[in-house]
């Protein structure tokens, strides 16, 4: 029965889940189970990302949480008026490593690699926004060796460079103009590749458990700006007056600094809850400005905006072999009206989850978590594109969108 | 315990088929409304039939405007919509021919290699003879007057030879004796557009107001009085009670069995870049070559004939040539005062008679253009070229020193014509859709809208000029040549035909997206 069932929970292999933008909030299964909360709570080497203040409070004297998720992304568009219609279903597989080890009874030491950022969005080719984007592929690799320094009974501070390497993959139309494409009608386009992107940022927390039943945490993440240089602009289905001859590119693609600050309570020593604030600065990014090596340049606005997150996390260690988790959460959108680009079509959304942790032996356990994304309808468009020949604004694009996305996963505990 | 884990796998479960769903289906909204679009038939020229770029090609014809409408009926239960086939148009040049003749040039393209419009490399594969006789649900037939559509003979191919037949009805007539009503009423219609009649008046526009020598004035025949249409020639005016009587007949017709339908008025001459592209006065100094040039022609030609037409009152009839600004050309106009012995007599001491009366003979009739005056696209390759029929190479540059000819200007006088039938023919289809309750699309108003500058629902702006460079391609909804929309032109049109449906029949249909309709053809070299 218990093997049907977490085969069952298997079975729902998933897709890319966004959580704002082209955020990924996936780094680990013990907390995505919880509403992905984990400031302030100290479960396993998971709080490495969440907090690395908290690694110094970890019982065992190495731990380590290793655990993957594959991300279903589904969205449908329609617009009435021209009686169009679109779909898009992605799959993505965020995943995390974490390591930690305790020097002695103050100093712990650890390791994170995780993937915060992503975003894998396929439309048809040449479908009715070909022109603002195909098929999209980015995704940013965190590598995070941090420290966590326990000062007195209730307090630690913790943090570490961060060292992200990124690549993104994108195509569209060149303009919704058919006169732009080859003498068989398929449309010009073009695609950037950039790899092998790398930057540096860092994060930093504090712990403060006043008693020991509550924990208050806080955690900066700093902004990284990937910057990618002499990427490949390579053109597609040229047209026979103009064949474009392919060049190199240069754009910025900034992943925003996030505060987060929580709590969390032990309301019996079975049973755990945890509250978490995100404060996700997107402001940073503006605009996706790609300049060309031949001269020309494509200007994007975006004009993100901060956005919140709030998150809620329960735990309940039901015996030693099983722990069970929930949680939801409210996600803000970092998009504005008029700014809904369809590579990133996501508005507000709700998150729950769910999970479970089996625990073999007392060194090792396995995870399970599952994570739905309910967002409602939205009617919005994308109004700041420049149509390339003519120089002129094109016209508003936009429709009704509606997205589900949902990820299962799963991962290994260990620890002694 | 175990209930917690059937719920959770059931949950799972659940989750795996888990779709978005819009409240609303895309199309949970369109409707016929009033309208019964099962049979839909379109009638008309070739502004119905798909011509661009002086053709009907296979491409071209998806794109007509009743295709364009047929799709969006499709999805509120309208049927199949056929077009005459262009099966036999295998490279996509158009054109056409008969008995292996070509008797129509293939499709306009802009040769980026030479910047210039050209026909297309190749030759036509559209065999007029191959004929179809079958009656479809796009009727247009390139080049019919109103009167036309009532014609028996009208589709017969041994006609053609003799000017009596149209050969884009050949192709398809169903029998020699066919008229186009007829063969259109054979498909039952429920619903039809009807646009008829731009030929009835732009054949003698387009023409410059001349018969087919190029020089005789065609027939108004609203001055005329003539109500015998077999008797009209190609290039004349149809007489406006002629015009109201057939159209009549031909509503009277669509409608005799119910069917509900959309007229389209005429556009009027000044809204089409076929006649407001090239200027009255392209001459510039330079293009003269040079003040020497410039003053020699004053001295030997325009100063003489200035003093001349002075003398007898009118003295704005020429004037001497400006070194400094462009000038306007020298034009043939059949209406004005003819001169030709004045001219002679004047000359005859300095030029000696026989001289003299070649100049009366070739300048009796002749007048600078004025801002008042159009003239036609193809004018402008033929301006400042050397004409054949001159008497000497002294007086033989087309519009410098030898008047273009009557069919490369629509005059003042002309103008006036074709404008006094068009409001005319205009005002008849206004009032007869009025008493048949049928829906009026104004095109007329939509072209002169569109010289200012037309925005679209997209919010883009368009304009009837013609196209002058890529960076213009997007907004000009004219093709080459310079008469009949483009793709986008015909889709801009498709959408004004659904609007007016949407609101006449209360009928709710999508519209199509201009934008991603092709403008104009470029090809790197031809």
């Amino acid at each position: 029965m218990r093997k049907l069932l977490s085969l069952t929970l298997l079975a729902l292999a998933g897709s890319t889940a966004f959580a704002g933008g082209y955020r990924v909030s996936i780094q680990g299964q013990k907390q995505l189970a919880m509403g992905h909360t984990g400031v302030a709570v100290v479960n396993s080497a998971e709080v490495a990302f969440f907090n690395p203040a908290g690694m110094a409070y970890l019982d065992k004297k190495f731990n380590l949480s290793v655990g993957g998720n594959a991300l279903f992304a589904k969205t449908k568009f329609q617009n009435s008026q021209y009686n169009w219609e679109a779909s898009t279903e992605n799959m993505g597989t965020p995943f995390s490593v974490y390591a930690t080890y305790k020097i002695n009874d103050w100093f712990t030491a650890g390791l994170a690699v995780y993937t915060p950022y992503g975003s894998s969005v396929e439309w048809d080719q040449d479908w009715e926004g070909a022109h603002l984007v195909n098929n999209i592929d980015l995704q940013a690799i965190f590598v995070q060796p941090s420290i966590s320094i326990r000062v007195g009974e209730h307090f630690s501070i913790g943090g570490g460079p961060i060292y992200a390497t990124g690549a993104v993959n994108f195509n569209r139309n060149l303009s919704m103009n058919p006169l732009l494409s080859d003498s068989e009608g398929n449309p010009t386009d073009v695609t950037l590749d950039a790899k092998g992107i790398t930057a540096w940022g860092y994060t930093a927390g504090f712990m403060f458990n006043p008693t020991d039943k509550l924990r208050l945490g806080m955690n900066y993440r700093s902004e990284i700006i990937m910057e990618a240089r002499d990427g490949d602009a390579t053109y597609n289905d040229t047209p026979s007056f103009n064949p474009l001859a392919n060049t190199k590119f240069d754009a910025d693609l900034p992943l925003p600094a996030e505060l987060t600050v929580g709590l969390s309570y032990e309301v019996t020593n079975k049973w755990l809850v945890a509250f978490d604030y995100n404060r996700t600065m997107w402001s940073v990014y503006k605009a996706l400005d790609v300049k060309f090596a031949n001269g020309t340049e494509s200007l994007n606005p975006r004009n993100y905006q901060n956005s919140s997150t709030y998150r809620f996390g329960t735990q309940y260690k039901a015996n030693d072999k099983f722990t069970f988790r929930a949680g939801m959460y409210f996600d803000e959108s970092p998009v504005q009206d008029g700014y809904f680009a369809p590579e990133t079509p996501r508005n507000d959304s709700m998150g729950y989850t769910g999970g479970l942790t089996y625990q073999v032996n007392s060194k090792l356990g396995v995870d399970f978590s599952f994570l739905y994304l309910h967002f409602d309808e939205i009617d919005n468009s994308y109004n700041y594109s420049t149509d390339p020949i003519s120089g002129q604004p094109n016209p508003d694009f936009g429709g009704t969108y509606k997205s589900v996305v949902f990820s299962p996963g799963i991962g290994i505990t260990y620890g002694f | 315990m175990k209930n917690k884990f059937i719920y959770l796998a059931i949950i799972a479960a659940g989750f795996a088929s888990c779709e978005p769903e819009f409240e609303n289906a895309v199309d949970a909204n369109y409707t016929a409304g009033d309208a019964d679009f099962t049979s839909y038939v379109a009638i008309g020229n070739s502004l119905t039939a798909g011509y661009m770029d002086g053709t009907v090609s296979r491409g071209s014809q998806i794109n007509s405007y009743p295709n364009l409408l047929a799709q969006q009926f499709a999805l509120v239960g309208g049927g199949a919509f056929t077009q005459p086939s262009y099966a036999d148009d295998v490279n996509n040049l158009g054109g056409l021919m008969l008995g292996g003749m070509p008797i129509g040039t293939t499709r306009l393209v802009i040769d980026a290699s030479q910047s210039r419009p050209e026909n297309i490399a190749g030759t036509s594969t559209i065999e007029v003879s191959n004929l179809q006789a079958t009656a479809y649900n796009n009727m247009g037939v390139p080049g019919a007057k109103s009167f036309h559509l009532l014609a028996s003979g009208y589709g017969n191919v041994a006609g053609v030879a003799l000017g009596q037949a149209n050969p884009y009805f050949v192709r398809h007539a169903t029998s020699p004796t066919a008229t186009v009503l007829g063969d259109a009423m054979t498909k039952n219609p429920t619903f039809f557009t009807n646009w008829i009649g731009a030929n009835d008046v732009l054949a003698y526009a387009t023409n410059g107001g001349a018969k087919s020598d190029g020089m005789t004035p065609a027939d108004d025949h609203n001055a005329t009085g003539n109500l015998n249409p077999t008797t009209y020639g190609g290039n004349d005016i149809t007489n406006s009670n002629v015009y109201a009587n057939v159209y009549n007949q031909i509503i009277t017709t669509l409608t005799s069995n119910g069917a509900k339908g959309v007229v389209c008025t005429i556009p009027s001459v000044t809204s089409i870049p076929y006649f407001t592209t090239v200027p009255y006065a392209p001459l510039s100094p330079t293009a003269l070559g040079g003040s020497t040039n410039i003053n020699a022609l004053n001295a030997q030609l325009y100063g003489p004939l200035d003093g001349i037409f002075t003398a007898y009152g009118e003295p704005n009839r020429v004037n001497p040539l400006s070194a400094t600004s462009a000038n306007p050309i020298l034009i043939y106009d059949a209406d004005a005062t003819d001169r030709s012995a004045q001219i002679t007599g004047a000359l005859t001491p300095t030029l000696g008679a026989p001289t003299a009366a070649a100049f009366g003979a070739v300048f009796g009739k002749a007048r600078q253009a004025t801002a008042a005056d159009l003239v036609v696209l193809p004018a402008s390759s033929v301006i400042g070229t050397p004409n054949a029929s001159a008497p000497s190479t002294l007086i033989n540059i087309n519009g410098v020193s030898y008047p273009m000819a009557n069919k490369w200007v629509l005059t003042a006088n002309e103008k006036a014509k074709v404008a006094s039938a068009t409001a005319a023919f205009n005002s008849t289809i206004v009032s007869i859709a009025s008493a048949n309750n049928l829906a009026v699309a104004d095109m007329n108003a939509i072209m002169n809208q569109l010289v200012s500058g037309l925005q679209i629902e997209t919010g883009q702006i368009y304009t009837a000029n013609y196209f002058s460079g890529v960076a213009t391609e997007n907004k000009v909804l004219f093709s080459l040549d310079g008469v009949h929309p483009n793709a986008r032109g015909y889709a801009v049109i498709a959408n004004e035909i659904i609007k007016v449906i949407n609101e006449h029949y209360n009928a709710n249909l999508p519209l199509h997206y201009v934008n991603n309709f092709p403008g104009i053809n470029i090809v790197g070299s031809n």
